[in-house]
């Protein structure tokens, strides 16, 4: 019907993609820059004063770099941090007390402990309260409620109270941490198992399908989307809940007990190589929670 | 016990308490269904086809009168799993293959493996889509998902297929082709069908009697016997007798005020 001279489509080059990682350099990059000149700011009054001391003239340079490598400084310049960080995982054996990959380590147990409880937890309260009307008005309150009490109000009691009944500090921090992480869990699944559709729940009942049945193939999987979601969010608070839980315990190991101990004796360099290590670990688990949720999207036949 | 309609209907009535009025959804409804019957629902939108077709499934329960499906109350039959519910979505469940979302109702009824997936297979050949077993619902046009969940219900074997305007959503190509499958389906298997339809050539295409309906309160209007003979193909739809029907259709909807 056409005849064959319409101009074929130019053959358009598609613009380079910009590389995934360009924007996050940038980011980067500006972080470092203000974190440096905020090092310069923050540390100024202690180095001003020292080198007054000294009773020799200076200038810019002797102030910049002066600041950037105090022994305690208000806030470390990032080359110390990254420093200490390199130097506290690769100087010393894995099981040494001053690798802070053996406290990442003991603060990642409580936290993968207290995250497998709260999703429990959370599962088999949002199984409840989807199932019963009585635990749907008379719990849920108090699940929204247990949350708005400060976990460093809780912390403290939960490690008095279950290291006084014998558990291992261990368990007393897992606690806490499933407190936290329960939550998110709870809500989420709520959704979630509420989630499937009246067609898809008529459909069962034409089947005249058991409330267990009802729950195993329409409720459980339609809710897996929320459950990942919510995990995301429950496993970064359940690594919180974790570095809280070491702070009143005196802990000699863990994130926390390194946070403390570097308050303490104003180890302000050390504070900063845990905190990055927390988030790290808190990136590193986030994504195995996301890597996860993409394996069972595939089991699932969603589409890619 | 086989020998009992499968629908009997005396004096059904069905009232909705919203917040504001109580809604009439069905009223006074008196209507006998024989076995192996293909009756068609139709009529304007708030007419009671739906309802009255979820009553008979035991979606909703009646407010008075009575009604048998099988000679029995509807939640009997609903638990013997008597028929196979087809809605105006497929309702496929996304993570469940072809296969397994047909062989759903049968791993409810507790059948060992081996019987869910063979019988799943043939249900799946009968409605024309053998070599899609693997595939997922997102991967399927809206009319061979429709066809997925119609092989979804003939798997419990039912005696009796409920209909709820089933091929609404698709494009009018596939839905006379899914019209004829029906058709061809019923004469092979002679199972009771119950079709709701706002289609009038649907509606007169497929049944051998029709019931129009007519809204506020819903209500039956008329049942009309289809003379066409059985064995119908698409082009009976330009014939003189099938525009006849089809006139005495409009007739009976447009005496009930349906348009307005």
């Amino acid at each position: 019907m056409t005849d064959a001279t319409l101009p074929l489509p130019a053959t358009r080059v598609a613009p380079a993609a910009p590389s995934r990682w360009a924007p996050m350099a940038v980011v980067v990059g500006c972080i470092l820059l203000l974190w440096y000149v905020g090092a310069v700011a923050l540390n100024a009054p202690q180095v001003t004063e020292r080198l007054n001391n000294l009773g020799q003239p200076w200038d810019w340079s002797d102030l910049v770099n002066a600041a950037w490598a105090m022994e305690r400084p208000v806030l470390p310049a990032p080359h110390q941090v990254a420093l200490d960080f390199t130097r506290s995982v690769f100087d010393h054996a894995i099981d040494s007390p001053r690798n802070l990959l053996f406290h990442a380590g003991v603060t990642l147990s409580a936290t993968l402990l207290g995250f497998m409880l709260g999703l429990l937890l959370g599962v088999l309260l949002a199984v409840g309260v989807v199932h019963s009307r009585v635990l749907d008005r008379g719990l849920l309150p108090w699940i929204i409620a247990s949350q708005t009490i400060p976990i460093l109000a809780i912390a403290p009691m939960a490690v008095v109270v279950l290291g006084s009944l014998g558990y291992p500090p261990l368990v007393s921090k897992a606690v806490i941490s499933m407190y936290l992480c329960f939550f998110p869990v709870a809500i989420g699944m709520v959704k979630g198992l509420r989630s499937p559709e009246v067609l898809q729940m008529d459909l069962m009942r034409t089947y005249s399908a058991s409330r267990p049945q009802l729950l195993w193939l329409l409720r459980l999987p339609a809710a897996l989307p929320f459950l990942f979601a919510s995990a995301k969010v429950a496993i970064a608070t359940s690594l919180v809940g974790a570095i809280v839980g070491e702070l009143p315990t005196g802990a000699q190991a863990g994130l926390g007990a390194r946070l403390l101990q570097g308050s303490y004796f104003g180890q302000t360099v050390q504070i900063w190589s845990a905190l990055v290590m927390a988030s790290l670990l808190g990136v590193a688990l986030v994504g195995l929670v996301g890597l996860a949720e993409r394996a069972t999207a595939r089991l699932m036949g969603t589409r890619a | 016990m086989s020998s009992s309609p499968a629908v009997v209907a005396k004096d059904l009535s069905l009232v909705f308490q919203t917040a504001d009025s109580p809604v009439i959804a069905l009223s006074e409804v008196n209507l006998s269904i024989e076995r192996g019957e293909f009756v068609s629902f139709i009529g304007p939108s708030g007419c009671g086809k739906t309802t009255l077709l979820r009553v008979i499934a035991d979606l909703e329960r009646a407010t008075s009168g009575s009604i048998s499906v099988n000679g029995m109350s509807p939640e009997a039959a609903r638990l013997q799993r008597a028929y196979g519910y087809v809605f105006q979505a497929a309702a496929l469940y996304p993570w469940r293959n072809v296969l397994k979302n047909v062989m759903l109702p049968l791993e409810i009824m507790g059948l060992p493996a081996a019987e869910r997936e063979s019988r799943a297979r043939e249900q799946l050949e009968r409605v024309g889509l053998s070599g899609f077993e693997g595939k997922y619902p997102w991967q399927l046009s809206g009319g061979m998902q429709q066809r997925v969940s119609i092989a979804r219900a003939l798997s419990l074997q039912p005696q009796m297929l409920l209909m709820d305007e089933p091929f609404g959503a698709l494009d009018e190509i596939t839905r006379d082709h899914l019209n004829e499958q029906l058709l061809r389906l019923w004469e092979a298997t002679g199972k009771t069908v119950i079709f709701v339809t706002h289609s009038i050539s649907e509606a007169v295409f497929l049944s051998q009697r029709i019931v129009v309906m007519s809204p506020r309160p819903g209500r039956i209007l008329e049942v009309i016997s289809n003379p066409l003979p059985a064995g119908r193909m698409l082009d009976i739809r330009d014939s003189v007798g099938f525009a006849e029907v089809a006139h005495r259709v409009r007739q009976a909807l447009r005496a009930g005020h349906s348009y307005d």
